[in-house]
């Protein structure tokens, strides 16, 4: 069970936790004329790296926070948490 | 009957305590603290079981978690628990077992007829035998299996014992209090670490307590009783026994099993039978030590054959001898201490020793002791079908492939030792890539991949002497990198006897005309030619090899088998064993009760209940309750006789006909704040909802960014700022996670905030023609006109004293209101609406009444809006906003969402006007059509309208708006139904909503 590092609340176990998937992906703006196939991309395709990938977790069984999380899909080793709108290093 | 292997003065047994036990019927005595094997072979049994396959006879061949063979089936206390090793399992008073796998009994087993027709039997039978004709699997072949495979039979019986979990954390937990357990935990424990010690047997010390040696001028068992003793008084150390740490997951997290009660006769009050500990460690050390290695020769699976630190352990431990004329067979020093150990009790060994010359101290000790040694001899085959009763022996030639002088010698047991396999089970778990190490032939763990270390046999350390500065030292160094306080013990003298280098030799040939089976895998029946066949037919990967032959499958997990196997594919390969590699270590390490594994969350705790405050009136009333995911809800409030049917006819028709009031509670309430509240629920509803004044409600339909309908629901603007969100009962949390995730990550400059409320409202729905009247009475200062508060109207209001609001929003479709109050409230509130409501002909309605009433409206509900609509496959289209973007628009542009003979809401009434359509039937043009028959759709909810008194359905079909008026068929395979039907409007009752606005 993965030990996770809320940014607000300290390393809380997994099962207190949701997964989001792919935290990089973005939502094409309101309002704006887009392409089918962006649309497409937004909505169903992801890419399901070995390795690194940034995901988003929810914290819903602790203060309700989606994070971010830069974790190893391989060893599970979690490098470092962000909160949702802190910046990407 | 007497125990004639138990020896005087010998052992740790409290021989005070005599206990009676019960084995296949019959009455046997042993002492406090013997296992069923102890207490067994002390009263010269042998004969405990039957094999997987051939069922050949089954003795004991272990001590512990490693016995492949000691399986049997337990009754205490009313319950059964197979698969319980009769190695581990402590005797008490009253205690019964069996033997599994034979039948009509283990000295006369029927099944052993498989043992002469082996020539049948080889590897991968099952794959061979059973493969045709298909239509013989389920009938013929899987009913034979089952009965003849398996060890035990599980209980179909309820559980009544109690489980618990417990979650922990700690600097450093330490798996097995062997030398090198006890020494890192002491050290650490010195340097101030939070220490967590697990030993899987009921005595700590592991090999000190057999072994011969000497630690700070103490004997091994009392250097390992004061440890214990200084650790268990130290408040930063928790010492268990009883306790195998058997997984080692994720991030540090160790899954332990403790045995709480298994070895009372019955679980004592406040107590649980078992405790699973979900440890998280900041560090582990694993000092799980080594298992002694089986030589491999013929039959070598006679009862009587084991492991020879097995047979040293019962005398030291135990006080009893596994045999009174040993013959003790081994490639190592190891063999020496067991036959040292018999010798000293008055017993006299032959020691046949594979090595040409060794030399060790222990080997001039055991000259010294006239003890008979023959080098370069082996066992070619034990004799005697359910106990040894002598073997063939011979010299072997040097190169370990000849033969000579094969004479029979009488011998009652044959104590192996084919040297040592360091337990990496959970090293390796952990994500450790083992490494071989040529000196010992084993794998051991290689970098650690965890925060994790192992220490002593473990890690292929063998001399006591090193295993206790190593330990030392790592106990010191991990815990210091916590702690920081440099607080570093010496290390205590170590006394032990030196020992010379093992042989490689493992293996012996078959002699000439012979056909001996030479078995690797003592559980599953695994002979050296299963093996030899397996890659003769084409296996090689040692995964195929093992999934092939189950070689080191079962519960013991190949634990003594494992290396054997390599060792042997790697000959027969002509490579070495670290280029066949081993197969990989899966948790759990010993088999774990299913029992241990869930908990508490067993029946009604298997997930909480949630409960509406008016639930002990509803009780009082007759419900029938319903699960609504975690809540309960009442589905309909039982008069007289009733039935389900009858009962929420006559609720439903009380609706139409007068006024009902129904528990709404569970719907999903949230709160929603910030000045920003009407751009944010414009952006997630598909409707428009800047201009909704305050005081009013309005429905809404969300969806997700795929275009699917998500949830429906009311949402109420209470004041500028601040809204009242319903949503259904089942989607509220998701819903919530929904909000937060777009105001936190893609809306954050939306100043919002959202939070579930569904607690804290209690709600009730009065629905019907004379719901306003009610209404009137209950609050007879409030303006309840259809101008004062008018169809999706918000007021606030006082119930004699409570404050209320009050939403005028219906489901039913009937003139209705929901009520809510504070929670606490909430019985007050329903009793007076009870009260009041007499004098209108109030019933109380559930859920089925509920579902009758939205269905013949034609509302939606869960079983349209299931995952797969969009909002005009439920005639919802009407609210999607053409003018402003919101979540899942752009997907309603895809040209399957466009097309124009997409499925859609329909009505369907039978022609008959009496047969009710099974829910989930397929409609259909014709029935008897060619199968697959094309489908148009499928019925998605059925109920019996109160309104024209026969059954009415919708369905979601093909092309649904040009299907009214055409009469179809309802085919329901599963209920072997072909009803013919008639497509309607789904809006069968009151078509234009004028009740609702009345």
């Amino acid at each position: 069970m993965l030990y996770i590092n809320c940014p607000h609340c300290g390393l809380r176990s997994q099962n207190e936790f949701a997964y989001g998937g792919d935290a990089t992906v973005k939502r094409p703006e309101l309002n704006k004329e887009i392409s089918d196939q962006e649309w497409d991309n937004f909505v169903y395709l992801r890419k399901s790296p070995r390795g690194k990938h940034l995901e988003l977790w929810h914290h819903i069984s602790g203060c309700r926070q989606w994070i971010k999380v830069e974790r190893d899909t391989s060893t599970h080793e979690i490098f470092k948490t962000y909160k949702a709108n802190e910046a990407i290093e | 009957m007497s125990q004639d292997f138990r020896l005087d003065n010998v052992g740790m047994v409290n021989r005070e305590k005599k206990i009676s036990f019960k084995f296949n019927g019959k009455k046997y005595f042993g002492f406090e603290g013997d296992t069923i094997a102890s207490a067994l072979i002390a009263n010269g049994v042998h004969l405990v079981g039957r094999s997987f396959k051939y069922h050949r006879p089954r003795g004991f061949f272990g001590v512990g978690v490693d016995e492949p063979y000691a399986i049997l089936q337990l009754d205490r206390n009313n319950e059964r628990d197979p698969n319980i090793r009769a190695t581990e399992q402590e005797i008490f008073e009253g205690l019964e077992v069996k033997s599994v796998n034979c039948w009509p009994s283990v000295n006369f087993d029927i099944g052993a007829i498989n043992n002469f027709l082996k020539m049948f039997f080889p590897a991968g039978f099952y794959y061979k035998t059973f493969m045709w004709p298909p239509s013989f699997w389920y009938k013929i072949y899987e009913p034979f299996i089952r009965m003849a495979a398996g060890f035990g039979e599980a209980s179909i019986k309820h559980d009544k014992e109690r489980y618990e979990h417990k979650y922990e954390y700690c600097d450093l937990l330490i798996t097995g209090s062997g030398p090198s357990g006890l020494a890192s935990a002491y050290a650490a424990a010195k340097n101030g670490a939070r220490v967590i010690l697990a030993e899987d047997k009921p005595r700590f010390g592991g090999s000190l307590l057999t072994s011969d040696v000497n630690i700070g001028n103490q004997t091994g068992v009392e250097w390992t009783e004061k440890i214990i003793a200084e650790l268990k008084s130290m408040p930063n150390v928790t010492v268990k026994n009883r306790s195998q740490v058997f997984g080692y997951y994720d991030h540090n997290m160790l899954v332990m099993s403790e045995r709480i009660s298994d070895h009372l006769p019955k679980t004592q009050k406040y107590l649980p039978k078992q405790r699973l500990w979900y440890i998280r460690a900041n560090e582990v050390l694993i000092s799980s030590g080594s298992i002694e290695r089986p030589l491999v020769f013929g039959n070598n699976d006679t009862p009587g054959v084991m492991l020879s630190s097995a047979a040293k352990e019962y005398m030291k431990v135990y006080g009893v001898l596994v045999g009174k004329k040993p013959l003790i067979f081994t490639n190592n020093d190891s063999g020496y201490e067991t036959a040292i150990e018999f010798k000293k009790n008055g017993v006299n060994p032959i020691i046949l020793d594979t090595r040409s010359n060794p030399s060790s101290d222990i080997i001039t000790e055991a000259k010294n002791l006239n003890i008979e040694i023959r080098f370069s001899y082996v066992v070619v085959a034990a004799k005697g079908y359910k106990k040894v009763k002598s073997a063939d022996i011979a010299k072997i030639s040097d190169d370990k492939k000849e033969l000579f002088n094969i004479e029979n010698i009488e011998c009652d047991c044959i104590c192996v030792s084919g040297f040592w396999t360091p337990s990496i089970h959970l090293a390796s778990q952990s994500g450790n890539k083992s490494k071989f190490n040529e000196k010992i032939d084993a794998f051991v763990p290689d970098k650690s991949k965890q925060k994790e270390n192992t220490i002593g046999s473990a890690n292929g350390i063998f001399t006591l002497e090193e295993t206790i500065k190593d330990a030392f030292d790592k106990g010191f160094d991990v815990s210091n990198k916590i702690t920081e306080k440099n607080n570093k013990v010496s290390v205590p003298t170590v006394v032990e006897k030196k020992s010379t280098d093992h042989d490689k030799f493992w293996c012996v040939p078959l002699p000439k005309g012979k056909s001996y089976k030479r078995f690797l895998d003592f559980q599953n029946d695994v002979a050296v030619s299963d093996i030899e066949l397996a890659l003769r037919e084409g296996f090689r990967s040692i995964e195929h090899v093992k999934r092939y032959t189950t070689l080191g499958m079962a519960t013991d997990q190949g634990k003594t088998s494992n290396l054997n196997g390599l060792q042997l594919v790697s000959d027969i390969e002509n490579k070495v064993v670290p280029q066949v590699g081993h197969t990989t270590f899966r948790p759990p390490y010993t088999p774990v009760s299913i029992g241990a594994i869930v908990g508490r969350e067993v029946g009604k705790h298997s997930k909480p209940t949630r409960k509406s405050p008016m639930h002990s009136w509803h009780e009082k009333n007759n419900a029938v309750f319903v699960d609504a995911g975690v809540w309960l809800r009442p589905r309909y409030y039982k008069q007289g006789n009733e039935g389900l049917f009858e009962a929420s006819k006559r609720e439903a028709k009380n609706v139409r006909q007068n006024v009902g009031v129904c528990d709404v509670t569970t719907l999903g309430k949230i709160d929603v704040k910030g000045p920003d509240a009407a751009e944010f629920l414009n952006r997630v509803y598909t409707n428009a909802w800047l201009k909704l004044p305050v005081g009013k409600a309005r429905y809404g339909v969300m969806l997700r960014e795929d275009g699917i309908v998500m949830d429906d629901g009311t949402t109420t603007r209470i004041s500028e700022n601040h809204y009242h969100m319903t949503t259904t009962t089942a989607q509220a949390a998701n819903v919530l996670s929904h909000l937060e995730y777009y105001l936190q990550l893609v809306w954050p400059e939306l100043n919002v905030n959202v939070v579930s409320t569904t607690e804290q409202w209690a709600g009730a729905a009065i629905a019907g023609p004379n719901s306003r009247k009610l209404l009137m009475k209950l609050f007879p200062n409030l303006d309840v006109s259809n101008e004062g508060l008018p169809f999706m109207g918000y007021k606030e209001a006082d119930l004699f004293g409570v404050p209320t609001k009050i939403y005028r929003i219906s489901f039913s479709g009937e003139l209705a209101y929901e009520i809510n109050v504070e929670s606490d409230n909430g019985y007050f509130m329903w009793k007076k609406i009870m009260e009041v409501g007499q004098e209108f002909q109030i019933q109380p309605y559930g859920t089925e009444a509920l579902s009758t009433l939205r269905i013949e409206m034609g509302h939606v509900a869960g079983s349209e809006l299931d995952g797969r609509t969009i909002p005009y496959d439920a005639s919802l289209e009407g609210l999607v906003s053409k003018k402003k973007d919101f979540i899942g628009k752009r997907s309603l542009n895809r040209s399957a969402f466009t097309s124009t003979d997409r499925e859609k809401l329909v009505g369907v009434v039978p022609i008959d006007k009496t047969t009710s359509i099974p829910e989930g039937s397929y409609i259909v043009k014709d029935p008897k059509a060619k199968l697959p028959n094309p489908k148009l759709g499928h019925v998605s909810a059925s109920c019996w309208s109160v309104e024209y008194d026969n059954p009415f359905s919708l369905a979601i079909i093909k092309d649904g708006k040009n299907m009214i008026g055409q009469k179809l068929f309802a085919m329901s395979p599963l209920k072997n139904k072909i009803i013919p039907v008639e497509i309607v409007s789904s809006h069968y009752v009151d078509p234009e909503g004028k009740r609702v606005r009345s």
